[in-house]
């Protein structure tokens, strides 16, 4: 199946690049051939934090989540750690240090029991306590799913708002990493934004990180905070030490810009190969998500792409592509497009084909990949584009 | 009166001579082979104290277990190389269970594990280079390479699977269908004793007793959930009575031959309509939980040294056959060197063989593509997605 993409560009700098470089043809072997030749490279970019949040320490990821449960340790007496191996520092090093700080009382592990733990986890935020329960992987978060959607999801509303369990948090590493598999890759944050009652957080980088976990642990709905594991280490901040919190329920516009919404690394090539201005906007929290600012950019740009690494049915872009174009039909020029994992269960060896990969991984490739990309924008069907810049599950 | 085979070949190793030969004109062909206590829960009496082994029994249990940890060792140099990536968790320590209870069991009883599979993977037939053809990803593998360490399946073998517990109700259903079917097959349930705290184990336990499954439940207990010790997970650590009213056995599984009376008297239980029962092996694992884990962080070297030295399961059955005067130290020799070829050979075969074709990422998610859309696809953002089968 041979696919003349230069053909089907349209739009005035699409088209003076293609004209440049002539048909570019695509057939399922050479496709197959240039996929499974890269692996995934990931490259974060670093941000920096508001000056008037004081004193910093350049942290990565797992250890900005540890220095926001040191904050809420030493603040709130009430507060809980507990989990799988969490009191020798957790297996991705997320705890470590707080059981000597502030006590095995307080910083404990459970059994390997996930249905018991977030169970145990609610009761415990229904009695009062500030609870931070861990998943090991969001991948074994399924026995607890029950006691998620029926349990704490409901507790206000069915009571009436005489009980609730706000006081919870449950985190859980998400996403691929390189090496997963069926059962350490997956991005499960599409089942849970079909839960009215919790919300749920993804964030992009060490500094946004603290602030929305303070934010979920303060906040007075349960919350489910899921941090993609591939950040733990490559996300490298000056991370301010003391603690502060960030907007639940906003999101993050990332870059200014006029004609479409893309990832980082494809708004930066975009820009400079096709002369296309991308507004990049991280969503940060999935479930209540940020209608406004989202409607606000489609309504200037006229073009939305939606990525994240969950299978494509179902996933959360399925919710957003479905209010974007609701509320901002007249607005679009074109289709609302998403960008996401195949629908199959997450693969052993075929990571990198299955995956979106980086931009960066391709430097021979770069014009044609980003000739895909802007054919993408006629609405045609193109390749999979940035990989996980930062969480390209919140990330729209 | 016709010699027995290994009587001429007692004696043809006597011909050959040569110096460091263990020279015996007296190698049996059987032995009476004593086991190693067993300990009971709710059972008047227990497995035999004595067993009969013959030579060439003892000789297949030695390849096996020799087979079991070079193929282990071999898996743990690939995954240092990065031939091998994701997760690998080894059974080296643990070979006693696997062949012990296989020597038992027959190609027709089910069995299904959890994720340290590599080693049953192995006994239920799937041959050296298949399993570590799986493991480095090639379309040789058992799973077409599609499952990796913890997803390796065979005839009978249901697995390989990576939700720690998952497997126990799993197992409960497969026994149920034996059991419908009047098959006279039990169905072996292994999972480890950080699973052993798993809720579903206990729904799975409730309802293999409420409706007589032939089930044996297996705990495999090497006394450490990944870096958790078991007194720091369980408020019983008597893996062998937590099912209560399930029967139980608690077994030294560094002993194959005491694993295998075991598992006799289990399969007998089971096959006799009394129901499930549990046992609990207790065994080791030398390396950590998988290959991220160093296994030293938890326990002491000395620990692991001196279960090495002391208790491990191949070298003390070695050392039974010697001084039982069943096998020839130089046929052990033997077979250590075959088993060492055979695994070197898998070993370049999982380095060199194909990988599967691209187009496996999305077969098999359903069985075949549904009859009312003929033009299926698997949904994705590509435009070379293929249909479901």
């Amino acid at each position: 199946l041979k696919l003349p993409i230069a053909s089907l560009l349209l739009g005035g700098s699409c088209r003076s690049l293609a004209a440049r470089l002539g048909p570019v043809c695509l057939d399922a072997a050479s496709f197959s051939r240039r996929r499974l030749s890269f692996g995934p490279q990931f490259v974060y970019t670093p941000e920096s934090a508001d000056k008037s949040l004081g004193e910093t320490s350049r942290m990565n990821l797992f250890q900005a989540v540890t220095s926001a449960l040191d904050n809420t340790l030493a603040n709130d007496p009430s507060a809980v750690v507990f989990g799988e191996d969490v009191a020798f520092g957790g297996v991705f090093r997320c705890t470590v240090g707080l059981k000597d700080k502030y006590g095995k009382d307080r910083v404990f592990n459970t059994p390997l029991s996930e249905q018991g733990i977030v169970g145990f986890a609610i009761g415990h935020a229904v009695a009062g306590a500030t609870t931070v329960a861990e998943i090991q992987f969001g991948d074994y978060i399924f026995p607890a799913f029950d006691q998620i959607a029926n349990e704490a999801s409901k507790y206000r509303y069915r009571s009436g708002n005489h009980f609730n369990c706000g006081s919870l948090t449950v985190r859980a590493p998400i996403g691929a990493v390189g090496h997963g598999a069926l059962y350490h890759s997956q991005s499960p944050e599409g089942f849970f934004a079909h839960l009215p009652g919790i919300k749920v957080v993804i964030p992009r980088g060490p500094i946004q990180a603290k602030g929305l976990l303070l934010a979920c642990i303060n906040d007075p709905d349960p919350c489910f905070y899921f941090e993609p594991k591939i950040l733990y280490r490559s996300a490298v901040e000056d991370v301010p030490v003391n603690g502060y919190v960030l907007p639940i329920g906003k999101a993050e516009v990332l870059i200014e810009g006029s004609d479409v919404h893309v990832l980082r690394e494809v708004a930066r090539l975009a820009q400079s190969e096709l002369g296309v201005s991308c507004e990049l906007i991280d969503m940060r929290t999935i479930l209540p998500f940020d209608e406004e600012t989202v409607y606000a950019s489609v309504c200037k740009t006229g073009r939305c792409l939606i990525a994240h690494e969950a299978p494509l049915t179902g996933g959360f872009g399925a919710e957003l592509a479905a209010s974007v174009q609701e509320h901002c039909f007249l607005n679009l020029e074109a289709p609302v497009r998403r960008v996401a994992g195949h629908d199959t269960p997450f693969p052993h060896i075929f990571e990198n084909f299955y995956l979106p990969i980086s931009a960066a991984a391709w430097p021979p490739s770069k014009i044609s990949l980003v000739i895909e990309l802007a054919s993408n924008w006629t609405g045609w069907c193109s390749e999979r584009l940035v990989y996980l810049f930062s969480a390209s599950t919140s990330v729209l | 009166m016709p010699l027995s085979s290994s009587a001429i070949r007692a004696n043809l190793l006597l011909l050959r001579g040569g110096g460091g030969l263990f020279v015996s004109s007296r190698l049996a062909s059987s032995a009476v082979l004593s086991t190693r206590p067993y300990k009971l829960h709710k059972l008047e009496s227990g497995p035999a104290s004595e067993a009969q082994v013959t030579s060439d029994e003892a000789r297949k249990y030695y390849r096996d277990m020799a087979t079991v940890r070079r193929m282990e060792t071999a898996a743990g140099n690939l995954y240092k190389e990065k031939a091998i990536r994701g997760f690998c968790h080894l059974y080296s320590g643990q070979e006693a269970c696997c062949v012990g209870m296989e020597a038992v069991l027959d190609r027709n009883d089910p069995v299904i594990t959890a994720y340290r599979a590599h080693g049953w993977t192995y006994t239920r037939g799937v041959p050296v280079k298949a399993v570590l053809s799986e493991l480095t990803g090639r379309a040789s593998g058992c799973a077409k390479g599609k499952g990796g360490s913890m997803h390796m399946y065979n005839h009978n073998f249901y697995g390989g699977n990576g939700i720690v517990g998952a497997q126990v109700p799993l197992g409960a259903g497969i026994a149920f269908a034996q059991k419908y079917r009047e098959d006279k097959r039990v169905c072996v349930t292994l999972y480890g004793d950080g699973a052993a705290n798993q809720g579903q184990v206990f729904e799975a336990f409730n309802m293999a007793k409420l409706w007589d499954l032939p089930c044996i439940f297996v705990c495999e207990n090497n006394k450490y959930g990944m870096g958790t010790a078991v007194e720091r997970a369980a408020a019983s650590t008597a893996y062998y009575t937590r099912g209560d009213y399930i029967p139980g056995l608690w077994v030294d599984a560094m002993d194959v031959i005491t694993v295998r009376e075991a598992t006799r008297f289990a399969k007998d239980w089971c096959l006799s309509g009394k129901g499930p029962i549990l046992l609990e092996m207790e065994t080791y694992r030398y390396h950590g939980h998988s290959m991220s884990d160093p296994g030293t962080s938890y326990r002491t070297r000395e620990e692991v040294q001196s279960m090495r030295q002391m208790r491990d399961p191949i070298a003390s059955f070695r050392q039974t056959l010697l001084t039982a005067e069943l096998v020839a130290e130089e046929e052990l020799k033997e077979i250590d060197q075959s088993v060492r070829k055979e695994v070197d050979e898998a070993v370049q075969a999982a380095k060199t063989n194909a990988v599967p074709d691209p187009k496996e990422l999305y077969t098999n998610v359903y069985s075949q593509p549904p009859s009312g859309q003929p033009n299926y696809r698997i949904r994705g953002i590509d435009q070379f997605t293929w249909s479901a089968n």
